[in-house]
């Protein structure tokens, strides 16, 4: 089931607009890497999109260039209806990345409230959302805890409550479950989905796992190695509350076929690591690198 | 599902600290080895120097240290008490001099590239000046008697790795941790005082506890050169040359035990400041 550019029209319009995308790395003023070449993507509100392909295929550059923490090279980046520099300047998205970045001098409450700060608001109002969001991702009664007295899994928790502090429109997750362990990591990707369908929050998460990339997403970007472009985008039609029973579902194995297809085609499997998945593994759930 | 979640994750929880009825015995069988070492080593000394026949100028016996120390601690050619407060002072003076400088340089080298494209060359080379030469010059400049050239040469010792651990603390962030800080739009300032001071405060500590000492070296070798009579570094010189070698021991005691004391002051404050850092919670697990 592969469509190019399906417009999941969700009210208020598109929420990133790419188009005409170049991203080339250059040192001393001589290109060296073409990151990525004629990008063109429309995300609309309340999506869930995630970002597929081999390790190099510029996916972490696509989510920063969203976030406006690298620079296009060439054509435009349209955040929430604004030039993405605007967007970042209005606080307009949170960041999760794949590691979770607390601060180790700051308890699980503190780490939560730093955007908050940053953004001026009251110490009641930080206070108020700090432990509504430890709350979202059941973490309250973590809250005077510090980051080194919890597992990775709920440090990443931690991260997303931190993401989300200041009600950004756009969730930009940069292979945020990439570290953790395969039972982790499915108990994160159910926490991920009842969080989004909770806030409404639009999800922008890239990923290097077919299985994840699928259970998760409303649309798989898939993208090929360098230069990083956009070779399919596969929408993911699986009803939702997704489960235990998607996972286990025919139509689940069918769309992870297909994003597999779609990254040979552009062939990401073959510049894939050896290694990391075992045989069998890929066979049954597709996983890439 | 979400149950199952919280549940598994409670169980991730580090453990408890030890029970509080353990933790003396647990302390004293920590430590017991060292002073064990420790008092062995001077009972050595005591018995090799009667055994060996050793002259009292050549190596004095610890017992006869302590007697010098005792009858020394208020004589008016010696005073050792008056003299070693004259030399905290000094060196404290220097420690507050030096680490305020080091810890503005390295706020000034980190904040600016320009600053710290001029001030770091200029201090690695000054570093590598035997800056305890200049003891004498500093003698001259501020004056033979003033406490303040003694404080200045502490100083000096101290500057250097102050100024370069801190500027390492503040450099050396997290390049995720920018990106994060940067993703919510937070201002140059906004990111020096959230996270790059946080940041650079093991390493303040760190720093600290060589500037303690290094305070003390500069002001006992600055005290060498002359000045005020009653301070450590002039009783040592004086002490020697008149043979009372046992008084020279007497006060390098002194300031032995002075830079410890300095040192766990250092180390007590570390621990009331960044309770958080890794190394604190090393020495709880040991």
């Amino acid at each position: 089931m592969t469509s190019e550019q399906s417009k999941t029209a969700v009210d208020g319009g598109p929420v990133v607009r790419l188009s005409g995308v170049d991203k080339v790395f250059s040192r001393g003023g001589q290109p060296v890497t073409t990151a990525l070449e004629g990008i063109d993507l429309t995300i609309a509100r309340g999506e869930f999109v995630s970002l597929i392909g081999p390790s190099g295929c510029g996916k972490s550059s696509l989510l920063r260039l969203f976030g406006d923490l690298v620079a296009p090279t060439r054509g435009e980046v349209i955040v929430n209806g604004k030039p993405a520099d605007h967007a970042r300047r209005d606080r307009d998205y949170g960041m999760v990345f794949q590691a979770p970045v607390l601060f180790e001098w700051r308890t699980v409450e503190d780490n939560v409230k730093l955007p908050l700060e940053i953004l001026g608001r009251s110490a009641r109002d930080r206070a108020a959302r700090a432990r509504e969001m430890l709350d979202l991702v059941e973490l309250g009664e973590f809250a005077k805890h510090y980051p080194y007295q919890l597992s990775g899994g709920m440090q990443q928790r931690v991260a997303i409550a931190r993401a989300l502090s200041f009600e950004p429109a756009i969730l930009l997750m940069d292979e945020p479950f990439g570290a953790l362990d395969e039972m982790t990591r499915e108990r994160m990707n159910s926490e991920v989905l009842r969080i989004w369908e909770r806030t409404g929050t639009t999800i922008v998460f890239v990923t290097h796992s077919i299985p994840e990339a699928v259970f998760l997403s409303s649309r798989v970007v898939v993208m090929s190695a360098r230069p990083g472009r956009i070779t399919d985008v596969v929408t993911i039609d699986l009803p939702r509350p997704r489960g235990e029973e998607t996972r286990e579902s025919p139509r689940y194995f069918e769309l992870v076929t297909a994003v597999r297809e779609g990254l040979r085609a552009g062939g990401g499997l073959e510049t894939d690591e050896p290694g990391l998945a075992s045989p069998e593994r890929t066979l049954a759930e597709g996983a890439v690198g | 599902m979400s149950s199952t979640a919280g549940a598994a994750g409670r169980s991730g929880i580090a453990p408890a600290g030890p029970r509080p009825g353990s933790r003396w015995a647990r302390r004293i069988r920590y430590y017991l080895p060292a002073v064990l070492v420790f008092a062995g080593g001077i009972i050595g000394w005591e018995v090799a120097v009667t055994a060996l026949g050793l002259k009292g100028f050549v190596l004095p016996r610890p017992s006869a240290i302590v007697s010098a120390l005792i009858e020394n601690l208020n004589s008016p050619r010696f005073g050792l008490l008056p003299s070693a407060r004259a030399t905290l002072i000094e060196a404290l003076g220097g420690l507050a001099i030096g680490t305020t400088t080091g810890v503005v340089v390295a706020l000034a080298t980190a904040r600016w590239a320009t600053a710290r494209g001029v001030l770091l060359p200029v201090a690695v080379a000054a570093n590598a000046v035997p800056i305890i030469a200049f003891a004498p010059i500093l003698n001259n400049w501020f004056g033979l008697e003033n406490p303040l050239a003694k404080m200045m040469m502490a100083a000096v010792l101290v500057f250097f790795p102050v100024m370069a651990n801190v500027t390492r603390g503040l450099v050396q962030v997290d390049p995720a941790a920018l990106e994060l800080m940067r993703s919510t739009a937070a201002s140059e300032w906004q990111i020096l005082r959230k996270v790059r001071i946080p940041n650079a405060l093991p390493y303040f500590f760190t720093a600290m506890k060589l500037a303690t000492t290094l305070s003390l070296i500069g002001a006992i070798v600055g005290e060498y050169f002359g000045g005020a009579s009653l301070v450590l570094g002039r009783i040592i010189v004086q002490s020697s040359s008149a043979l009372r070698f046992d008084i020279t021991w007497a006060a390098i005691l002194l300031a032995a035990v002075t830079g410890i004391v300095f040192y766990l002051a250092v180390v007590a404050l570390e621990r009331v400041v960044i309770p958080w850092h890794a190394s604190m919670r090393a020495t709880e697990t040991a």
